[in-house]
Order: structure tokens, then C-alpha cells, then sequence
């Protein structure tokens, strides 16, 4: 992988766990790469183009449900079903209350990790967070 | 009557004579001869189900040892959305219907989701209005709404006195052997319900000096037979703690969680999941999700319920009465 002397990597720690290629490419060019160019095998990620990625809960998904975002963000999580739902960690890093039709929650990533989550009251919900 | 009926070959279903507006759909006919047994579950209309037995004028008493209790589910105190905005009433409905049972039901089981969103009030909204229940005792078990919130602190302070765990337990009514489960409090991403190992053994031994004869009544919230996985309608460990129920000779499962009644048996084992008393929700897989259905206002209390279960002293299945709120 050239692109790993690219200065912007040497800012923080790099994940073993990511995939690397689809990833950088994603610093490198936020604008202009969509996910479909990918090699990677992991399932589809949005890539977070705005400050604030904004994740709907609506007929029991998780909307995107796998986000990959830089340290420091701060997901927003909104419930659009017409019932009570949770955002859980699974490692408890992070629990909503039980959010209401139109219930908000945010939550900021400060460490780069892969956090799954999911909604306790549903738990075939779950979603992926990647902090890099 | 009741030992006329559980022996005779079945009856059928007549179309609803009283015109209340229950049409056939609304039935929901499952008779199985199991044994010696029978087991018979009516859902929908009053009418059929004291036809065949227990007409309220006709209600013969019940022999010695023989008694019935009522299962309520799903009460969801706290939820006011579309599907149902005012579920205080529903119950108040469910209790009027319980209270009319003649003879008054021994006691009340309620298989979980008392609240809907543990919000302050929630729990002692449902206390006040169950005051009025003509039951001697009311037994529960959690829904995922009851515990999600505070890992169960606020369920186990109210009803896990006499309970272990996070609020299992058993007890014993002339005969039958009653054991209610917690399979909401521990749940994984992407699972289903769960009982857990310390559950699951705690079962073990409570029912292992029991004689095969033995009734068994289990209830507990999730359903304990993978009614749509998808949905998380299951209990990844159920097929654990069944299997030290296999040897006994009429094991009855009741169940909520789905707010529709569903059935299975399975060699001496019936399952039943029940209405709720607050929202009805869609059949498996007929929505992209397992979310409050809404359905026209005067047909709401078609779908909702209460179930009586009457013991009977004849070996086999328990004889199943379910019966809507209007």
C-alpha cells in the first residue's frame, strides 16, 4: 500500500483491524470517492462527509448501518419508527435512554475503534460505527 | 361439562350469530387431540368458546383441585401513539372482562411488558389499576420494556421479592407446578431472547424431584419456540431448558412479546403467545418490522385480550380460553 507514507497518516494511530485500502482512499479524497470502488469484503459504508453524520432508526434498521468516520466525531442518532428504540453498545461504551418517535441521540467518538451497537429492545437491530 | 367436552370429539365453529361484527378471520380455531386430551383455544368472539364450555349461566363449579387462572400480557403503560392512545383504558377493559370470569380466576399471570418505556409513573400506573382485579395474587415476569433501562432495577425492586436472579421463579397450585422465566434481561446484539446458563440450571433442579405427572406451567415474556427469528420472536436457549421438561406428561408454555396469538405443540408440550392488552402487532413477516400495527377503532379491541386457562383433571393439555376485549 504506497499510499501509507502519506503525511496524514502519521497523525494518529492506524487500526490494524480497518481495511486499509478503501479507508485511506476515503482521507485522501473525501469528496469525489464513493464506497462502491472499494476492494475491500466488508459490507457497504457510507463515508461520512459531514461534520455530523446523521443516522436514521426507522422500520427497525439502522440507517446507514455502517459509518466510518474520523476521531472526534459526533454521530447523531434519530428515531423516524414509530416506536421506542435504544442505541446500545455492545461494550456499553455508549447507551441511549429509550428514544420516543423523534427521540435524538449523539454520541462523539474519541478513540478509533470498530463499535457495534444495537437496540436493546429489538436486538436484531444492530450497527457499526468505525472511528479512525 | 368440563370433563364432557375435553373428551368428546370436537365441535365446530359456527359463524357469530350475535352480529358483533367479527367476521370469520377473526377466528382462530386450533383443536388437536394430544393424548387423551384436548386442547382447545378460541380467539375472537366470546360466543364460540361458551358454546362448547362455559357459557356464563352455565359454568358448572369446578370439581375439587380443579381451578382457573388468566394470563395477561403486553399492558405497555406508558406507550400513547397511533396504534393505541390510551392503553390505561384497554387494561381497565381487560380487568372488567377478568373480573366478569365465573368463577373468579385463582390467580393472574402477566407474561411481561407491564411498562412500556420505564418512565416514572409507569410501573405504579399499572399497580393502581390491577388493584381492582378480582384475583387473589397476581405472579409476573419482565419484558425487554420492563428492564431495558436500568438492567431490571426498577422491575426487581417492585416484583423480585420470593424471585432469584434477575426475577425467576416457581411455585406450586393445587398440583400444577407453575415456573415463571426472565428471558429479556441479558440480551445480545443480533440474538434473540435468552435465559441464560444460571437460569437454565436453576430450572433444571427445580423440576427435577417432580414426578412426570406433574402439570407444568411455564410463562415467561419472549416466546420460547423460534416463532420468526427475524424479529428476534425466539429464545436461543430455550431448547436447553425444554429438554428438562420433555419427560412430563402436560407441560403448558405460555408466552407474550408478539401481541398475537400463535400456537405449536410439540409432543407433550403446548406453546401459546398471547394478546396483548394495549396493541396488536402484525403477523410474522407482513411488515418490515414487528411495530405497533394500527388498525380502525372499532375493531382495537377485536385484537386485544385476556386468556383463561382451566385446569382440568384429566391427564393431558390444559384447556384454553381466549377471548378478545370487545
Amino acid at each position: 500500500m504506497t499510499i501509507r507514507n502519506h503525511t496524514t497518516l502519521k497523525t494518529f494511530a492506524w487500526p490494524t483491524a480497518l481495511a486499509g485500502t478503501m479507508a485511506l482512499a476515503t482521507l485522501l479524497m473525501p469528496a469525489a470517492l464513493p464506497a462502491a470502488q472499494s476492494k475491500s469484503p466488508t459490507p457497504q459504508v457510507t463515508v461520512a462527509k459531514v461534520a455530523s453524520p446523521q443516522i436514521r432508526i426507522e422500520n427497525f434498521q439502522f440507517t446507514p448501518a455502517a459509518v466510518t468516520v474520523p476521531v472526534g466525531t459526533t454521530v447523531t442518532w434519530t428515531n423516524d419508527d414509530g416506536t421506542l428504540h435504544t442505541v446500545t453498545s455492545t461494550t456499553k461504551a455508549f447507551s441511549s435512554a429509550g428514544l420516543d418517535e423523534g427521540g435524538v441521540f449523539s454520541y462523539t467518538f474519541t478513540s478509533p475503534g470498530t463499535y457495534s451497537y444495537f437496540c436493546k429492545l429489538h436486538p436484531h437491530m444492530t450497527g457499526t460505527i468505525v472511528v479512525q | 361439562m368440563n370433563r364432557h367436552f375435553l373428551g368428546q370429539h370436537h365441535d365446530r365453529i359456527q359463524a357469530d350469530p350475535s352480529g358483533d361484527g367479527v367476521d370469520r378471520r377473526g377466528f382462530l380455531e386450533c383443536m388437536a387431540w394430544v393424548g387423551t386430551g384436548l386442547l382447545w383455544t378460541v380467539s375472537g368472539g366470546i360466543l364460540s368458546s361458551r358454546r362448547l364450555a362455559f357459557a356464563a349461566s352455565e359454568q358448572p363449579p369446578l370439581l375439587g383441585g380443579e381451578f382457573s387462572f388468566v394470563q395477561i400480557s403486553d399492558s405497555h403503560i406508558g406507550f400513547a401513539a397511533d396504534a393505541n392512545r390510551d392503553v390505561t383504558g384497554t387494561l381497565q377493559l381487560a380487568i372488567e372482562r377478568i373480573n366478569a370470569l365465573q368463577p373468579a380466576p385463582a390467580f393472574l399471570l402477566h407474561t411481561g411488558d407491564l411498562t412500556h418505556g420505564q418512565k416514572p409513573g409507569e410501573f405504579d400506573t399499572l399497580a393502581e389499576n390491577l388493584k381492582s382485579v378480582r384475583a387473589r395474587q397476581v405472579f409476573y415476569v419482565p419484558g425487554e420494556h420492563d428492564v431495558f433501562a436500568d438492567e431490571g432495577k426498577a422491575y426487581l425492586d417492585r416484583y423480585g421479592k420470593g424471585t432469584l436472579g434477575q426475577g425467576w421463579h416457581s411455585f406450586d397450585y393445587n398440583g400444577v407446578h407453575f415456573i415463571g422465566l426472565n428471558n429479556v434481561s441479558d440480551l445480545k446484539a443480533g440474538g434473540l431472547g435468552a435465559l441464560g446458563a444460571e437460569q437454565v440450571e436453576w430450572l433444571g433442579q427445580d423440576v427435577a424431584g417432580l414426578s412426570s405427572s406433574t402439570p407444568i406451567v411455564v410463562f415467561a415474556h419472549i416466546p420460547l419456540w423460534a416463532v420468526y427469528p427475524q424479529w428476534g420472536w425466539g429464545t436461543d436457549d430455550a431448547e436447553q431448558a425444554l429438554s428438562y421438561l420433555r419427560r412430563f406428561g402436560s407441560v403448558t408454555v405460555l408466552n407474550g412479546h408478539i401481541h398475537q396469538i400463535l400456537q405449536k405443540v410439540e409432543g407433550n408440550i403446548t406453546f401459546h403467545t398471547a394478546m396483548s392488552t394495549a396493541f396488536p402487532q402484525p403477523a410474522p413477516g407482513t411488515a418490515p418490522g414487528p411495530g405497533p400495527m394500527k388498525v380502525p377503532d372499532d375493531r382495537l379491541r377485536k385484537v386485544l385480550g385476556i386468556r383463561k386457562v382451566n385446569v382440568v383433571q384429566i391427564p393431558g393439555p390444559l384447556a384454553i380460553i381466549d377471548s378478545t376485549l370487545g
